[in-house]
């Protein structure tokens, strides 16, 4: 009798209130399941984050727990902008930031656009294209190493199979004008499959009848490329640069793994120049002002090309 | 047959399949480099010009699972004949084997930490997403933003208090400590790819079980679960592949107990310098799940590598 009457209730209703007479509300589900997400983001990121900044502002050192911790104000940041070592491995950064996102996105690109001509097979290579940036950059650019040996390595040969010269005569990470470019190398080899995904997406999202009036009207192929598909994919294009400039202005595992930021400070990228400051001088205050001054710039850069991108999207 | 006219001509096709077929051929080249020269003695790893063919040899392996020491030929005399094949391999060089190597620990350091991590990354992600994508959340917006921004942070400006935190509460290389870090930083993805993946799903087959007789939480796991289930699996497999290969708070957080296998794989080393095949056999044990996963379930990861990244 009653659960007859409750579910006339309940039928008679709109849905939003027949759900609200039901057991749990759906805000309160709502918050159950918000919440622990919310929560250990907050523990493991702003409180961090908050503690960074707060840390920034001391001379603390971890390895001395014992002295006393002073209050020096914006002393470690005037430290960290006036260290010409700072700005050389933002140099080194941005030199890496750089030609890994136009040698990324243009072969990227180039075999994102050969894919789309859906030859017989082509998922399955694309597939094996992708392999390289699925594996572990730490594990994978530890035998690059060895590939980069001097003689013996398999990258070397293959330089003097290609060029003639002797495979003894260079070493990809011992030399000083070579090493930044070994690690360009390996990161390009590793995410260009990153790029080519996104490029692949964009081209895919064009619809064909775009071509087909083009066709009609007898545009040229070149014509088709410059006005169609490169404006259509661009925004697709300007999302993978941001995704692998933000990637690889953390970069940290692959050319710890490398070069180790050798040889001299040549490829010493501001994340290993700042795990050196933290992890192996124990500059914990100093390093804390370092972390504080990336954080805003990726993200001050982030934000600016958003705005960006939005605007080649709204277009 | 429809004929289109926007259709690559067969010519075309084939110079197009040619010169990726040649990219991916050279690209991997140094992926076989490494399955290869696992199976090498160390003295053809290092041989000039590099050896392409070889006597397989499974001293790498054998090196890779034991740690050994060197003993005098006499004693090694005294010892009698090897009892078994890796033993004999081993005695070749005047050593033997005094106990297992570290890699086993650390290889299930690395299933542990891996699977743990996804699975409470996909559980809260799952909820979490269900929430943002069907109920009116206070500063939704701003949240998803808050959620997305945590990825921009450096791992190892982020390791910095995460290091001194775990100290006092007692959590440096342990195994939860690692669960709950990789889980955290893969929230992010979970949580926008899977919202992605059930804003897709017609809010009216809820509203259907509701009506009835469902409560919430029985329509969002007999009707939406089901329905999510791949996109489920697929971020499932994306946190899995960033927590096996994570090495940044690895290195920095850990050194024994909870140590996974990418800072160990680079330390292994020989008697007389790096043993490169050794170190190869653990890259390979180490990276084959992965490339075996990749290539059986290519369909729904290389959907979701672009989906995750073009949503966002």
């Amino acid at each position: 009798m009653h659960d007859d009457l409750a579910q006339r209730v309940a039928a008679a209703t709109p849905p939003a209130l027949a759900r609200r007479l039901r057991g749990v509300s759906d805000r309160t589900i709502a918050w159950l399941f918000v919440t622990p997400t919310i929560l250990l983001l907050l523990a493991v990121n702003i409180f961090p984050l908050n503690w960074t900044i707060r840390l920034s502002l001391t001379n603390f050192r971890t390895n001395r727990p014992n002295n006393p911790v002073e209050f020096v104000g914006i002393e470690n940041y005037r430290k960290i902008l006036t260290n010409p070592d700072t700005w050389a491995s933002l140099q080194a950064t941005a030199h890496f930031l750089i030609w890994t996102i136009v040698l990324q996105v243009l072969i990227g690109f180039a075999l994102a656009y050969l894919i789309n001509k859906k030859f017989r097979g082509n998922d399955l290579w694309t597939t094996l294209i992708v392999l390289p940036m699925m594996l572990s950059p730490a594990v994978v650019g530890n035998f690059w190493t060895f590939l980069y040996q001097p003689q013996i390595g398999l990258f070397n040969y293959f330089v003097a199979f290609l060029t003639g010269a002797d495979p003894a005569s260079f070493s990809m990470i011992g030399e000083v004008s070579l090493a930044p470019w070994a690690i360009i190398i390996v990161d390009t080899w590793m995410w260009t499959p990153f790029v080519m995904l996104i490029c692949l997406a964009g081209l895919r999202s064009i619809p064909p009848s775009i071509y087909e009036a083009a066709e009609c009207d007898r545009a040229s192929k070149w014509r088709q490329f410059w006005t169609i598909t490169l404006p259509m994919a661009l925004p697709f294009l300007m999302l993978a640069v941001l995704f692998r400039g933000i990637e690889n202005f953390k970069m940290f595992d692959l050319v710890v793994q490398l070069t180790g930021g050798g040889p001299g400070a040549t490829t010493q990228l501001t994340s290993i120049d700042l795990k050196r400051e933290a992890f192996e001088k124990w500059r914990t205050g100093f390093a804390s002002a370092y972390a504080v001054i990336l954080f805003v710039t990726v993200f001050g850069l982030a934000s600016i090309y958003v705005k960006a991108l939005n605007k080649v999207k709204d277009r | 047959m429809s004929y289109s006219i926007t259709e690559p001509s067969s010519r075309q096709k084939w110079i197009a399949g040619i010169l990726v077929v040649g990219y991916a051929l050279l690209t991997l080249l140094p992926l076989v480099w490494i399955i290869a020269t696992g199976f090498k003695t160390p003295a053809d790893a290092i041989a000039y010009p590099p050896k392409v063919v070889f006597t397989p040899s499974l001293e790498g392996y054998v090196n890779l699972f034991t740690s050994r020491s060197r003993v005098t030929p006499e004693d090694l005399a005294a010892l009698g004949p090897p009892t078994t094949w890796y033993d004999a391999i081993v005695r070749q060089y005047d050593m033997v084997i005094t106990g297992p190597s570290r890699y086993g620990e650390r290889f299930m350091n690395s299933v542990i930490i891996g699977f743990g991590s996804t699975f409470l990354s996909v559980f809260l992600g799952t909820i979490a997403a269900y929430a943002f994508s069907r109920f009116k959340v206070p500063l939704k917006d701003d949240l998803l933003f808050f959620i997305l921004s945590t990825r921009m942070m450096p791992p190892i400006a982020v390791a910095i208090p995460i290091f001194l935190m775990y100290r006092e509460l007692g959590l440096s290389d342990t195994h939860l400590g690692m669960i709950l870090l990789y889980t955290a930083v893969n929230l992010s993805l979970s949580v926008w790819l899977l919202k992605g993946f059930i804003d897709e799903i017609p809010i009216e087959y809820e509203e259907a079980a509701l009506i009835d007789g469902y409560t919430r939480f029985q329509a969002f796991y007999k009707v939406v679960l089901p329905q999510a289930a791949t996109g489920i699996a697929s971020t499932a497999i994306f946190c899995l592949i960033f927590a096996w290969n994570e090495y940044a708070f690895a290195v920095l957080l850990t050194s024994g107990t909870a140590q996974t296998a990418p800072p160990f794989i680079p330390t292994i080393i020989g008697a007389g310098g790096k043993d490169w095949p050794a170190v190869a056999a653990g890259a390979t044990l180490f990276l084959l799940p992965i490339m075996v996963f990749t290539i059986l379930l290519r369909k729904h990861l290389l959907r979701g590598i672009t989906f995750g990244a073009v949503r966002k």
